[in-house]
């Protein structure tokens, strides 16, 4: 019988070879997960620098639907798309459905409203330090918050990176809407399940250890960058 | 509502700003209390008084940063719009340093005042030699120490050329010679025609600064007139226990 240490040392070997179902996989995690962060990047960032340095009646109503979202189930976010996208769907003239990106949608929708209420938290803190500059100074509505996303150029790298983290390591939403189909829709997570499930132990660890090294990478860069920003205290 | 108290004498410029029964209540406590003076063009007026006085919230009124609960605050004969706080400009006691380098706090300020992209470089140049911050263009500006983010502060306030600048304590927790560069600086921006209104309760300061002071006490303007004559004759009590280290408690 195998040990894991067996399994473990056959997954590095993996790793280590380069094994091309491996990359294939990998690049394709990658390819969505990277598409699907300057997607919610592209509409988070902003939505929630609107929301963080502007006062608007109903403004706590919308920071508590965008904290509420960032908690959405990706099998629920997975089921939506794929109902959208489904032939029956309004969507389904689109064709969308088993491709990359449909997972790129479904991830946008998982993530972006992270991005958002992340983006909320950090420019709402800075606007209470500049509003009363801000106000002296007659700085127009848009100005503001551009000089706020501008501003908060240090601390948004890690809402972006905390996004990515949480549409790498998801695998209900893929999953529901891209199929799981062999070098078309079949990302690090969906593989994962789908080795083991085969007892093919060695693949399935060996993306795992990727994961987890994207985790830690992740983690670093998020790390590296608050203390780079506190040390030019920017943050 | 009382009369306006007329701070400046007629034989100076003429009034730039006028409150009128100025009145800022909240939680049923009158923090600015039917305040009404007059401001004139081209001097220093230094508004003194204790802890709690209401001197940076007159200020924030003055400045329109807050509405006032009642009262008027009338800028060259109009009420307060957008293009009369636009000739305005107000230094915090804790200056906002925004997360940019000291050139692009200037910068961004320029922008702001509708200053041309190319006309910008130049504009940056003469503020920072202005402020004396010439070597420190490119360091964080909120790296600066106290007195170096007041100066670029102030300079940074200048931009567009405000006929009124506020300032409110912009010397407290400065050492002599940051206050010097400061109070230097403030003369300066006088000197070149802007009318400055400073807060605060540093005695000396207001002696070598002030041509007028006015004087608040919980709220209420107790006192108001030219500082030669405030400074060494007080009429009202509290201005008189102020001058001679007293507490005075209503």
């Amino acid at each position: 019988m195998e040990t894991f240490a067996d399994i473990l040392l056959r997954a590095f070997a993996l790793i280590a070879q380069g094994d091309p179902v491996l990359r294939g996989v990998v690049g394709l995690s990658l390819y969505v997960t990277l598409s699907a962060t300057a997607i919610a990047c592209a509409i988070g960032l902003p939505l929630g620098a609107v929301v963080g340095g502007t006062q608007f009646a109903g403004r706590g109503g919308v920071i508590i639907f965008l904290n509420a979202l960032m908690g959405l189930p990706p099998v629920v976010v997975g089921l939506v798309v794929y109902l959208l996208l489904s032939a029956s769907g309004p969507l389904g003239v689109l064709g969308l459905l088993y491709t990359p990106a449909a997972m790129i949608i479904a991830q946008t929708i998982l993530i972006t409203p992270i991005v958002a209420a992340l983006t909320v938290q950090v420019t709402s803190d800075m606007h209470r330090e500049y509003r009363e500059q801000f106000r002296s100074m007659g700085v127009g509505r848009l100005a503001r918050i551009g000089a706020l996303m501008w501003d908060a150029r240090l601390a948004l790298v890690p809402v972006a990176l905390a996004g990515f983290g949480r549409a790498v390591a998801e695998v209900g939403a893929v999953m529901i809407v891209g199929g799981n189909i062999n070098h078309v829709t079949r990302v690090m997570t969906t593989s994962i399940a789908l080795e083991t499930s085969k007892g093919n132990l060695e693949l399935a660890l060996a993306l795992g250890i990727v994961l987890l090294l994207i985790a830690l990478l992740v983690n670093a860069a998020v790390m590296t960058l608050r203390s780079a920003s506190v040390r030019a205290a920017y943050a | 509502m009382r009369e306006p108290a007329n701070i400046i004498r007629a034989d100076f410029g003429g009034t730039l700003l006028e409150t009128r029964g100025l009145t800022y209540r909240a939680d049923g406590t009158r923090f600015v209390d039917d305040v009404s003076l007059r401001l004139r063009e081209g001097r220093i007026t230094t508004i003194l008084g204790p802890n709690g006085a209401g001197k940076s919230l007159l200020l924030r009124l003055i400045h329109g940063l807050i509405a006032p609960t009642s009262g008027d605050v009338i800028w060259n004969g109009r009420s307060l719009d957008a293009p009369a706080r636009a000739a305005q400009a107000m230094v915090f006691q804790r200056p906002v340093m925004m997360r940019r380098s000291v050139a692009g706090n200037l910068r961004f300020a320029l922008k702001v005042k509708g200053v041309p992209r190319h006309a910008r470089a130049a504009q940056v140049e003469a503020l920072l030699t202005k402020a004396g911050l010439q070597d420190m263009a490119t360091r964080p500006a909120r790296l600066l120490s106290g007195g170096e983010q007041q100066k670029l502060a102030i300079v940074r306030a200048t931009i567009g050329a405000p006929r009124m600048l506020m300032l409110d304590e912009p010397t407290a927790n400065l050492d002599p010679s940051a206050t010097r560069a400061v109070e230097t600086l403030v003369q300066d921006v006088q000197t070149q025609g802007t009318t400055v209104v400073m807060v605060t309760h540093d005695q000396g300061q207001a002696k070598r600064l002030a041509q007028d002071v006015a004087f608040l006490q919980s709220g209420r303007l107790a006192e108001a007139g030219p500082a030669a004559r405030l400074l060494t004759e007080p009429q009202s009590r509290p201005m008189k226990a102020w001058l001679d280290g007293e507490l005075y408690v209503d």
